[in-house]
C-alpha cells in the first residue's frame, strides 16, 4: 500500500510537484509541522474516494476495483502493457522492468505491475518516455549472456524477448555482450537450462516457490554474477526439484526448455490441442503441441480450472508412451501358447464367437472389466454391453486398486 | 471430493491423511502447500511416514499402518470432551449423534496412543487445530481406505467433519482424491456391478424397468454382479468363465498376485484390449489394440466431479479403432447392434439416461468442464454437495469400532509393510515405464526403511533384500530414509518384475470390497538368503 499513498501524496502534496522528497502520508501524518497539510490531503483523498473508483489509462476514464494494479485495470480494458517478469498467481515483483508506464505527477516512471490503482490516476501506457525506458530495458536485456542466435533458438517464435525486440525495434547492438558467464545444464532427463539466455526475470523462481511450492530454486549470487540456483548450486537432477516443468512454462525466453528442444520442432511450429491428462485424477487442461502427426510438447493450459497452467512430470513429460514402437497395433490370438497376429475381422468373431458360446450356456459366467483409464462415453458403452448383450451385471473396473 | 479443488484455499484448516500428496496428486498438493505457506492456514498431515508433505504442516502425526479408526475417534473425543463441537449443525443437519458420541467414548488420548503411537498431547493439539477453525477441509486417499476396515473409516472422517459443521460448506468437505483420470467417471457410467449409469441400484425393480425402456431391451438382469475382486475367486472355482477386460492390469494392481494369476489362468476364454501388452494382456487368449488418450474424443470426469473433455491430437496406430468401436462392432457381431456415430452421440445417450448429466453436452464443456449434478441444460453444476442439506435430508453419523488389520506382525513376519506409488511413475506402469525420463528418475522397485531396521537386518542403502510375506516373495533394493518409522517398510507397487502385490493381503474390506494393500506383514533378508 506504500505506492497508494505516494501516488495520492503526488496529487495533493504541493511540495510533490517542486521535487521534494516525498514520505507516504502514513508517516508524514506523525510530523507535526505537516498537520495542516494532512488535513487537506485527506479531505481531497476523501473526496476522491466518494467518487467512482476510475482512472485515466491513455485517455480512457476506467473503472477499478480497490487493490489492482495499473496492470490489471490495462488488461481487463485490452490495454497491452508488455511484461516480462509478471506471473499470474505470484506477488508481483517489478524486477524486469519492461511494464514500466508514465503516471502523471509521478517522479519516474512506475512498474505498472506493481502499484495499485488509485482514483484519479492519470497514466500514459507508451508515451515516449516510456518507449524510450523500454527500448534500454531490452537493449541490455539483448546485451547480457547470448541473443544473438535466434536463428537456431528452440524458443524462436515463442519468446517474449523477441517479440519485446521487433515490437520496439530493438537489435540489441548499442553495447558490448556481457558473454557467457556459466555453461548450459543438461546432466537431467527433462530440462535444459541455458544460462547464456537468462533475463534473471525471476519467473522460474515465483513459478517453482509460490505457485508449485517446491522451493527448489532461487537467486543465487549478486550483481553480475547473479544466477538462478539450486539449494548449494547443485545440478537440477542432484537438488529437490521434482521436474514439473512449472519453470519451463514460465520461462519467457529460452533460458529453460525442454531437453529435446533442439532436436524437435519448436512450440511455435506446433498445433495446440486442449485435452485433460490422463494420469492421476485431478483431471489437469493440457495442451498437446503437435505437428506432423506426434506430440512433441505438452503445456499446461492457464486459463482454467482445476490446474490453472499447471502440471507435474508425468503430465508434462510423460507423454512419449503416446508414440510408442511398443504399441500394439493389430489384434493377436493365442495358439498353442504363442501369440499370433490376425485381423480385426477373424478376432472379433472368435470374441464374439466365445462370449455368446460361455454366455448362452451358463448365466453369468462372463465379467467385463471396464476401466478408470477410458473415458466416459466407453464406459458407458461397456457396461451396456455387459447388461445389454451379455445379460450380466458382472461389470467392474480397479476403482479399489 | 465433496468440494472443489480451488476449495482447499478457501479452508481454515486442512487436514491430511492417507496420501502422499506431493507424489500421488502433485498439482492439488500445491493448493495445500500454497494455503500453509502463504495463507496461513492450519496443515495437520497424518501418514504413517515421513511425508514431503509433513514439511509444510502446522501439525504432524505418523500412526501405526491400520491405526486409521483409532485416531479419528480420538480425536472427536477430544473435541466432545472438551466442548467444540458445532452444536447447533448437530442438532439442525444430522442424525444419530448420540450412538456416535458412545462409540467414540473409549477413544482416550492414551488408548489412541497405545494402538497408533501417536502421542496422547499431539492427538488433542489436532483435535483443537481441527476443530477450533472456522472451515475445515478434510483430503483423504487409498492410504485411508485400502485397509478391511476402509469403508469405517471414510465414514470416521465424515464424522469428524460433521462434529465440526464441515460439510455443505465453501472450504470444507470430506475430499477423496481419486488416483486415476477418469475413475469417477467409470463408477458414475456404471461400471460397477450394483449400478446403473448415476448410481441407480440395478436389483431395484423400478430402476431396471427405466434403463430397459432406455435401452429398448428386455430381461435386464436384477441380479447385482461380483467385483473384480471376487471375479479372480469366482474364476478359480470355474463360476466365472470368461472375462473381457478393457484397459486395465490387474495381474500388477491386483492384490496377492500369486492368487489372482491361478484366476485368470484358470479362466476358459480371455480378451484384453489395451495398448500395449501388458502382463494380463500375455496372458490373455485374444488381445485387442486400442487408442490412448491422445488419439480420441470424450470425456473424463476428474476427483472434483467435473466432466472435462478428451480431444484427438494425432492419428493413433493405423486401423486400431477406439474402444468404445471395438466394443460396439462386438456387439453387433453378437447380434446385438449398438450403432452410434460418433463419441459425442454416446455422450448425449448417456446423459440422457444419466440424470446427474441430463444438463451436460459437448457443447456446454468447450471451454471449461462442469460439475455434476447438472440436471438441466441452465443449470450451472455443483461444485458443493450437501450444502444447505444433505442429499438425504439429515447427515448420518455411524458409531465406528476400531479392528486391527487382518494380517498383524509376529516374531516370524515382524515389520508393516505398506504400499503406494512414487512421483515418477503411474499406477502399474504401462504407460509411465515406457517413458525414457521418467524410468531415469525412478529406473526400479525398493524397499524403503528406517536406519534402525535396516542396521538390525544387516542391511545397508542399496543392497538387494529379499521381501517375504505369507504369499509370495521379491527382491528389491533396500532404500534407507528418514521418511520410514521403525517398524514400517514401503514398497511402490508399479514394478511387475519386482510386484509388491506378490506380497499384499488380498482380504477384502466387506462393504467396498477394497482389498488390504496398505498393510500386511513380511520378514526381510538380504538376497542371498533368497539364494540359499
Amino acid at each position: 500500500m506504500w505506492h497508494t499513498y505516494l501516488i495520492s501524496a503526488f496529487k495533493t502534496n504541493p511540495l510533490a510537484t517542486r521535487g521534494v522528497c516525498i514520505l507516504p502520508t502514513a508517516v508524514v501524518s506523525f510530523l507535526p509541522w505537516q498537520t495542516s497539510l494532512n488535513q487537506k490531503t485527506d479531505k481531497v483523498r476523501l473526496e476522491m474516494e466518494h467518487k467512482d473508483k476510475s482512472m485515466i489509462i491513455d485517455g480512457r476514464a476506467l473503472r477499478f476495483t480497490e487493490g489492482e494494479t495499473i496492470l490489471e485495470v490495462a488488461r481487463r480494458n485490452h490495454i497491452d502493457i508488455p511484461t516480462l517478469c509478471h506471473l499470474k498467481g505470484a506477488t508481483p515483483t517489478g524486477a524486469c522492468r519492461v511494464c514500466v508506464v508514465e503516471v502523471e505527477g509521478a517522479r519516474t516512471l512506475m512498474t505498472s505491475c506493481t502499484v495499485p490503482a488509485t482514483a484519479g490516476m492519470v497514466v500514459h501506457s507508451e508515451s515516449p518516455e516510456v518507449i524510450r525506458s523500454r527500448r534500454m530495458t531490452i537493449e541490455l536485456m539483448l546485451t547480457s549472456g547470448r541473443h544473438d542466435d535466434c536463428l537456431v533458438c528452440p524458443s524462436s517464435g515463442d519468446c517474449r524477448l523477441q517479440d519485446l525486440a521487433f515490437r520496439y525495434k530493438v537489435k540489441g547492438a548499442t553495447f558490448t555482450p556481457s558473454g557467457v558467464k556459466y555453461p548450459m545444464e543438461a546432466a537431467n532427463p527433462f530440462i535444459l537450462r541455458d544460462f547464456s539466455k537468462c533475463i534473471l526475470c525471476g519467473r522460474c523462481v515465483q513459478a517453482c516457490n509460490e505457485v508449485q511450492v517446491n522451493e527448489a530454486i532461487d537467486f543465487g549470487y549478486r550483481g553480475a554474477e547473479a544466477k538462478i540456483v539450486t539449494k548449494g548450486d547443485r545440478a537440477l537432477k542432484d537438488s529437490d526439484c521434482v521436474f514439473c516443468g512449472e519453470c519451463v512454462q514460465a520461462c519467457p525466453v529460452a533460458a529453460l526448455v525442454p531437453k529435446n528442444a533442439r532436436l524437435v520442432p519448436r512450440m511455435s511450429e506446433t498445433r495446440a490441442v486442449k485435452t485433460t491428462c490422463s494420469y492421476c485424477g485431478v483431471g489437469c487442461q493440457m495442451n498437446l503441441h503437435v505437428k506432423n502427426n506426434r506430440v512433441w510438447h505438452v503445456t499446461g493450459c492457464e486459463e482454467v480450472a482445476p490446474n490453472h497452467g499447471s502440471l507435474c512430470v508425468k503430465g508434462r513429460y510423460g507423454f512419449d508412451f503416446i508414440a510408442s514402437e511398443h504399441r500394439l497395433t493389430t489384434p493377436l490370438i493365442k495358439e498353442n501358447g504363442a501369440f499370433r497376429e490376425a485381423s480385426w475381422d477373424e478376432a472379433l468373431d472368435l470374441t464374439a464367437r466365445r462370449f455368446k458360446e460361455i454366455a448362452g450356456a451358463h448365466a453369468d459366467a462372463v465379467g467385463v472389466l471396464t476401466s478408470a483409464r477410458v473415458t466416459n462415453e466407453e464406459n458407458y458403452i461397456a457396461q451396456k454391453f455387459a447388461r445389454t448383450v451379455l445379460k450380466t451385471n458382472n461389470i467392474d473396473h480397479c476403482a479399489r486398486l | 471430493m465433496t468440494n472443489p479443488i480451488s476449495d482447499i484455499e478457501k479452508a481454515d484448516v486442512i487436514l491430511v491423511t492417507g496420501s502422499n500428496t506431493t507424489e500421488t496428486h502433485p498439482v492439488i498438493s500445491s493448493a495445500i502447500k500454497r494455503a500453509a505457506k502463504f495463507g496461513g492456514k492450519g496443515l495437520i498431515v497424518i501418514d504413517p511416514r515421513e511425508i514431503t508433505l509433513k514439511q509444510y504442516a502446522t501439525l504432524k502425526m505418523a500412526p501405526r499402518p491400520g491405526g486409521d479408526i483409532a485416531w479419528i475417534n480420538g480425536m472427536i473425543h477430544v473435541i466432545l470432551k472438551e466442548g467444540l463441537q458445532a452444536k447447533e449443525y448437530i442438532l439442525d443437519r444430522t442424525e444419530g449423534f448420540d450412538a456416535m458420541a458412545e462409540a467414540v467414548a473409549p477413544f482416550t488420548p492414551e488408548y489412541v496412543e497405545k494402538i497408533t503411537g501417536i502421542p496422547g498431547n499431539t492427538l488433542v493439539e489436532a483435535a483443537r487445530l481441527y476443530a477450533g477453525a472456522e472451515k475445515g477441509s478434510i483430503l483423504y486417499c487409498m492410504g485411508i481406505t485400502q485397509h478391511i476396515n476402509g469403508t469405517n473409516a471414510v465414514k470416521s472422517l465424515a464424522n469428524l467433519a460433521m462434529v465440526c459443521g464441515n460439510l455443505g460448506i465453501e472450504g470444507g468437505g470430506v475430499n477423496p482424491l481419486r488416483g486415476q483420470n477418469n475413475v469417477q467417471g467409470a463408477c458414475d457410467m456404471g461400471g460397477l456391478p450394483d449400478v446403473y449409469p448415476g448410481y441407480r441400484k440395478v436389483h431395484d425393480e423400478s430402476h431396471a424397468q427405466t434403463m430397459e425402456k432406455a435401452w429398448g431391451v428386455t430381461g435386464l438382469s436384477r441380479t447385482p454382479g461380483i467385483t473384480a475382486t471376487d471375479m479372480v475367486d469366482a474364476a478359480i472355482d470355474g463360476t466365472l468363465k470368461a472375462l473381457y477386460v478393457i484397459g486395465e492390469n490387474p495381474l500388477v494392481s491386483e492384490a496377492d498376485l500369486n492368487h489372482t494369476e491361478k484366476g485368470f489362468h484358470n479362466l476358459e476364454f480371455l480378451v484384453v484390449q489395451d495398448i500395449f501388452m501388458t502382463e494380463t494382456a500375455q496372458a490373455a487368449n485374444v488381445v485387442l489394440p486400442a487408442l490412448c488418450f491422445a488419439e480420441k474424443e470424450g470425456t473424463f470426469t476428474n476427483t472434483e466431479r467435473r466432466v472435462q473433455r478428451v480431444r484427438k491430437a494425432v492419428d493413433g496406430p493405423e486401423g486400431v479403432p477406439a474402444d468404445w468401436e471395438i466394443v460396439c462392432d462386438l456387439a453387433r457381431r453378437m447380434g446385438v447392434p449398438m450403432e452410434f456415430k460418433s463419441a459425442e452421440a454416446i455422450f448425449t445417450e448417456l446423459a440422457a439416461v444419466t440424470p446427474a448429466f441430463s444438463g451436460l453436452s459437448y457443447k456446454r464443456i468447450e471451454k471449461e468442464g462442469i460439475p455434476w449434478p447438472c440436471p438441466t441444460a441452465d443449470h450451472p453444476g455443483t461444485p458443493r454437495l450437501h450444502v444447505g442439506s444433505f442429499a438425504k435430508g439429515k447427515g448420518t453419523f455411524f458409531p465406528i469400532e476400531w479392528t486391527p488389520p487382518a494380517e498383524v506382525t509376529d516374531a516370524e513376519y515382524p515389520l508393516a509393510l505398506t504400499t503406494g506409488r512414487v512421483l515418477y511413475h503411474y499406477h502399474t506402469g504401462t504407460m509411465t515405464r515406457k517413458s525414457k525420463g521418467l524410468n531415469e528418475r525412478s529406473p526400479e522397485c525398493f524397499v524403503e526403511m528406517a536406519g534402525s531396521d535396516a542396521k538390525n537386518l544387516g542391511l545397508s542403502d542399496g543392497t538387494l533384500a529379499t521381501v517375504t510375506s505369507r504369499r509370495g516373495n521379491i527382491k528389491a533394493r533396500v532404500k534407507v530414509s528418514r521418511r520410514m518409522h521403525k517398524g514400517t517398510v514401503f514398497i511402490p507397487f508399479h514394478f511387475a518384475e519386482a510386484a509388491a502385490n506378490r506380497l499384499t493381503n488380498a482380504k477384502l474390506d466387506p462393504d467396498s470390497k477394497i482389498p488390504e494393500f496398505k498393510v500386511c506383514a513380511v520378514r526381510i533378508g538380504s538376497a542371498p538368503e533368497a539364494r540359499g
